[in-house]
């Protein structure tokens, strides 16, 4: 399963250079890049571990690159993707935010269905990665 | 500037004589009056009878929609007339239609309940839209000052809100309304639902005309279509919504149906612009307390937004559902099927969209309207368009905007999913080749022709589609056009 989270999930995995396209066209707009990651891909999980603060300063986006590589190297069996922060009035949230690295293999999500009177479903939806503790997911060591 | 018949304002005694009197001389032709920055102004398109002096058509226009009937009474003198007096203090020959003037009319804003759409429409498109000494009026735009406009709560959600909520940031959402828009039973419809959204759309809609009917009721639709929904979460770890339109006849219906939808987790409702301005301000606060996204499909506005010299533009009404606080507006597409000048949709859209718009003849803003604090509204296009369109909608429409393509998705000859994955995919090469700084508009068919290569799906919807178009004049056009000056 691939999960579709971010603005380009449809298309190829993007290629270095592509991904300093989008960055250069963010920082242009004078928004801050950040890199995140993360090994619990559930929707509403909005909170990915930041790799370093947002780079508010950083104007170039070989930068931006070379974070999201070491990004990539140091959690290699994690999701990371980078976001465009914009700060100005009316807007104060992400305007670009697309996954730049997967784990290789992406079991998807389990749909608990919790039956309520009147024909009434509760929905719970839950990675089947996240049956192992965090770090020890995706990958050697994963339970099945 | 039109001068006919001048006539001087008349002393109290006179003014005052039982009988009927010019509204030009019961005070509401006021050419001098400096509207101040906490008067509600707007602008009106009028036609007179052949033999009435557009000036006092203009003072009639103000008079019936604030103080005035149509013969002296001597009550006025118990108030302070003049105050509670609306003034038309503008008056302008609309270019290129003989006959017709843009009267500009300022209001003070004590003569409104605060917060209240149902009290400000009352007064403004009430009786005077039926005065006899016109041939036709129409409401052009408004201008809300910010200390009336802080009176309302606005949408409840907002664009950002909605984004944040949705996961989804930095290109237009995907929806579809589904299709047979009547006679589907819950279970089917269900399965339209989730073949959509898990072929990649965001969202999935209830037509208008979807309520509570024999074919389908309410609870089994609500029920089929969650299930549809949240199969399509699971097998794309995004958050999708299907607009469950919750629409009818009573409030107490409505709350019910709502209620159940947010008890069944869906993100989003939706209503319809026949409920009427209170119950949508109802349900804009009902949203806001449940944390929903308020979704307005706005059936019937065609039957006064359409027609140049009568009517309620469009513009207007779209302001006042941002004060009345709703989060997706249908506004235009342009390229599809239904009513859309470009300039007009463009200045549609920034009324949604801006936190401050400005005067803009050229897209029918004839005041600058701050929007003080209230969230913006997500416009919606929707109605005959398709992929082969993307590089003309990102164009025209922007990246904060839902694009709907229900025909565009359902009809597809590989199947519903495969058609939602075809505008997924046409929308994600469109945004990326835009960001990388493509010239999208020149460049857009070989865009999406390159990105079908990877994608079956799209190169079926671009044979099928990509020759489709709704090429016929709009009647709704804006008045003023560039005048090229020589520099």
């Amino acid at each position: 399963m691939r999960l579709t989270q971010g603005q380009f999930s449809f298309l190829p995995d993007l290629t270095d250079p592509e991904i300093a396209a989008q960055c250069a066209y963010a920082l242009d707009q004078g928004w801050s890049m950040a890199v995140e990651f993360t090994d619990d891909p559930h929707p509403r999980n909005v909170y990915w571990e930041m790799w370093g603060a947002p780079m508010f300063d950083l104007k170039d986006p070989a930068g931006v690159v070379i974070e999201v590589n070491a990004c990539r190297e140091a959690q290699p069996r994690c999701y990371v993707r980078l976001l465009a922060f914009d700060a100005s009035k009316g807007f104060e949230t992400l305007r670009m935010s697309f996954i730049v690295h997967r784990p290789p293999d992406e079991p998807g999500f389990e749909l608990i269905r919790a039956d309520g009177p009147g024909r009434n479903i509760g929905y719970t939806l839950r990675p089947y990665a996240a049956d192992a503790p965090p770090g020890r997911r995706y990958g050697p060591g994963r339970t099945p | 500037m039109t001068k006919t018949g001048e006539i001087a304002p008349l002393a109290a005694k006179e003014r005052y004589k039982p009988g009927v009197l010019k509204y030009k001389q019961m005070g509401y032709w006021a050419p001098d009056y400096e509207p101040s920055e906490t008067d509600i102004l707007a602008v009106f398109r009028i036609t007179p009878q052949d033999d009435v002096d557009p000036e006092e058509a203009a003072a009639a226009v103000a008079g019936e929609s604030s103080t005035a009937t149509w013969t002296v009474v001597w009550t006025d003198r118990l108030t302070d007339h003049s105050h509670y007096q609306a003034k038309a203090y503008r008056l302008e020959p609309a270019p290129g239609s003989p006959g017709q003037y843009f009267a500009y009319i300022a209001y003070d804003i004590d003569l409104f309940e605060e917060g209240s759409i149902a009290n400000l429409t009352a007064s403004i498109i009430g009786n005077v839209f039926g005065f006899k000494p016109l041939k036709a009026l129409r409401l052009e735009d408004m201008r809300i000052p910010t200390a009336y406009l802080k009176t309302f709560q606005g949408p409840p959600t907002g664009i950002v809100g909605e984004r944040e909520r949705l996961n989804c940031y930095g290109r237009p959402l995907l929806g579809a309304t589904m299709k047979p828009k009547l006679g589907l039973s819950g279970r089917n419809y269900g399965r339209v639902v989730y073949e959509a959204l898990s072929g990649g759309l965001d969202f999935t809609k209830d037509d208008e005309n979807i309520n509570s009917q024999p074919f389908m009721h309410w609870r089994d639709r609500f029920l089929y279509c969650m299930e549809g929904v949240n199969k399509a979460n699971a097998v794309s770890g995004e958050i999708k919504g299907h607009y469950l339109n919750v629409t009818a006849a009573t409030m107490e219906d409505m709350y019910e149906r709502a209620e159940f939808a947010r008890d069944l987790g869906s993100v989003i409702v939706m209503i319809d612009l026949v409920i009427g301005y209170t119950a949508i301000q109802s349900m804009a606060k009902w949203a806001r307390r449940n944390d929903m996204i308020l979704h307005l499909h706005r059936a019937g506005h065609s039957t006064y937004t359409r027609q140049k010299a009568h009517g309620v533009s469009f513009r207007v009404i779209a302001k006042w559902m941002r004060m009345a606080g709703v989060d997706h507006i249908h506004a235009g597409t342009v390229v599809g099927k239904l009513e859309g000048d470009p300039n007009v949709v463009r200045g549609i859209y920034d009324t949604c969209r801006e936190t401050h718009v400005p005067k803009n003849l050229e897209h029918g803003i004839f005041f600058d309207q701050p929007w003080a604090s209230l969230k913006k509204m997500m416009p919606v296009a929707s109605g005959g368009i398709h992929a082969g369109q993307m590089h003309q909608l990102l164009t025209y429409l922007g990246e904060d905007v839902v694009l709907q393509f229900g025909g565009g998705t359902i009809g597809h000859p590989m199947g519903i999913s495969a058609g939602a994955t075809a505008n997924r995919v046409a929308l994600e090469a469109m945004v990326k080749a835009r960001t990388e700084g493509r010239d999208i508009w020149n460049e857009g068919p070989d865009i999406l022709v390159q990105a079908a290569r990877s994608c079956a799906p799209l190169r079926a919807a671009l044979d099928t589609w990509a020759h489709v178009t709704f090429d016929f004049a709009s009647t709704d056009s804006v008045d003023f056009v560039p005048t090229p000056t020589a520099s």
